[in-house]
């Protein structure tokens, strides 16, 4: 017991840390990736390649001036950012980040979690993460922020039943709510979107929307709504909208890749024949290398596509994901009748 | 037990909450105070080995329900603390509505047995497993009647907000 209690501990600190790193690096990969997207160099003043700007940017954001307004409610305008974050780690406990490690003939599995309803833990994380902003927009008491934080939550609330959809027909074919046979049922290159690419898609494009990315990010859309809804947020608390966005973006990303691309597992797996550990390892690098490339996919679509209109955004998720996320879960369960 | 701590901290968090609903002035502090709750309650869910429930729980009613309530509140801009008394026959016929529900409810607890039969701890049947082959195989006619009701209702409440055909 006391063992256990003590694994599980340093595992989350340690996906805690890889999470927040993660998210730190990606702020400096996106202005890269931007850059290169528009044939610039991008930051490169601070250290070589400018590695150290997530440090300098960080600083910075740390010693900005506190500012609160004072018709603010003052509870709520700290507990908005908070939840924002806190909402934004907790998804990563369910998520398998690799097979399990021997130490001493004994099993550790790299997952904090396995619940068998991984999936609607996820989905749950997923449905309250829409208070952060709305409670951050409302106690600003700022019209601009308000409105953003109606954006943000009307268009969270109508991408996730597209997406809880979408992931419907995958749980129709393994059979099962838990993300560790999710991915076990994936083992070598039998991965899910080569069956469900149409799920795939829908997924992909909800996951824009709740993550409020580019071209869906009409809450903080600055030609229309100054800043949206962190317009009176300053310093760390600014700070901690702006990153949570990254750990989404991560978080969203693994979760993609543990659904539809195998997570941990890679094609030839058995051909390798090496020991446990050796696997882990392995599929841990692997499920990064996943992550990286959708996580790649996220800066691509922004720096590409115009923002939609708000119109536009309502009936793209009402009128065009969702039907298709029916006619998906219907046509494969026909095929498994058939089967 | 450690599980007797939490359900202490749960319960007294779930009844201070749901006192705050009814005692805050500003009407997003209630709606806050009562997703709190919703969560306390999920959270006894998970200590009865109800994990299905306990999800589904906070998926709709903290996820949905409770972000459509916090909508609604936001735009109709409550936030104008204005106290209106209400007149005497109202508050009259509140106390005596209140107050029968409460002897009905003590007149049921009194006369159940509360004593647990099984263990709370070890019962299956809140498992995802269980409850599905439950709810598709013994309720399956009660269980899609139900669900043909949440359309009727969700059609009536479409009708109802469209505007008038010109």
């Amino acid at each position: 017991m006391g063992t256990f209690i003590l694994y599980k501990t340093i595992l989350a600190s340690c996906i805690l840390m890889i999470s927040l790193l993660v998210a730190m690096y990606s702020t400096l990969i996106e202005r890269k990736v931007a850059g290169f997207f528009q044939d610039r160099l991008g930051p490169d003043r601070a250290g070589p390649w400018g590695l150290f700007q997530p440090l300098a940017d960080g600083i910075k954001l740390f010693f900005k001036e506190e500012f609160m307004p004072n018709t603010a409610d003052k509870f709520l305008y700290i507990l908005g950012p908070s939840l924002t974050m806190l909402i934004a780690l907790l998804t990563s406990a369910a998520i398998p980040w690799g097979s399990n490690l021997v130490i001493n003939g004994k099993e550790y599995p790299l997952q904090v979690a396995d619940i068998n309803i991984g999936i609607l833990y996820i989905f749950a994380i997923v449905s309250i993460g829409v208070y952060g902003i709305m409670i951050g927009g409302w106690a600003s008491n700022n019209k601009y922020a308000l409105l953003g934080a109606i954006r943000a939550s009307s268009q969270m609330i109508s991408y996730e039943l597209a997406m809880s959809l979408a992931i419907i027909a995958v749980v129709m074919m393994t059979g099962s709510l838990s993300l560790k046979d999710i991915v076990q049922q994936q083992h070598g290159f039998n991965w899910n979107v080569w069956y469900q690419p149409a799920a795939f898609l829908i997924f992909l494009v909800c996951a824009f929307a709740e993550c409020n990315r580019s071209p869906f990010d009409l809450p903080e859309c600055e030609t229309e709504l100054v800043g949206g809804y962190h317009t009176e947020y300053s310093s760390m608390k600014l700070g901690f909208y702006l990153f949570a966005e990254y750990i989404n973006m991560f978080i969203s990303a693994a979760v993609m890749a543990t659904l539809f691309f195998g997570g941990y597992n890679f094609p030839f797996m058995d051909k390798l024949a090496l020991s446990p550990n050796a696997m882990a390892t392995i599929g841990f690098f692997v499920l990064f290398t996943k992550i990286t490339f959708l996580g790649f996919v996220f800066m691509w679509v922004r720096w590409t596509l115009p923002r939609f209109r708000y119109d536009q955004l309502m009936r793209l998720g009402w009128k065009a994901m969702i039907p298709l996320a029916i006619l998906n879960i219907v046509i494969t369960g026909i095929v498994i009748l058939i089967r | 037990m450690f599980t007797k701590y939490i359900f202490f901290f749960l319960s007294i968090l779930a009844l201070y909450s749901a006192l705050m609903v009814l005692m805050s002035k500003k009407p997003i502090h209630s709606v806050l105070y009562l997703t709190l709750t919703f969560f306390a309650i999920a959270g006894h869910y998970v200590l009865l080995n109800a994990q299905f429930l306990a999800v589904v729980h906070v998926i709709v009613y903290a996820g949905a329900i409770m972000v459509l309530f916090l909508f609604t509140v936001m735009l109709l801009n409550l936030n104008k603390e204005e106290v209106s008394p209400k007149p005497l026959w109202i508050k009259t016929v509140v106390i005596i509505a209140g107050g029968t529900l409460m002897i009905v409810l003590i007149g049921i607890f009194r006369g159940y047995d509360i004593a647990i039969k099984t263990d709370p701890f070890l019962t299956q049947i809140g498992l995802v497993k269980n409850l599905g082959r439950v709810l598709y195989k013994d309720y399956l006619l009660p269980f899609e009647l139900s669900s043909i009701l949440f359309l009727t209702a969700m059609v009536g409440a479409v009708l109802l907000g469209k505007k008038e055909q010109i």
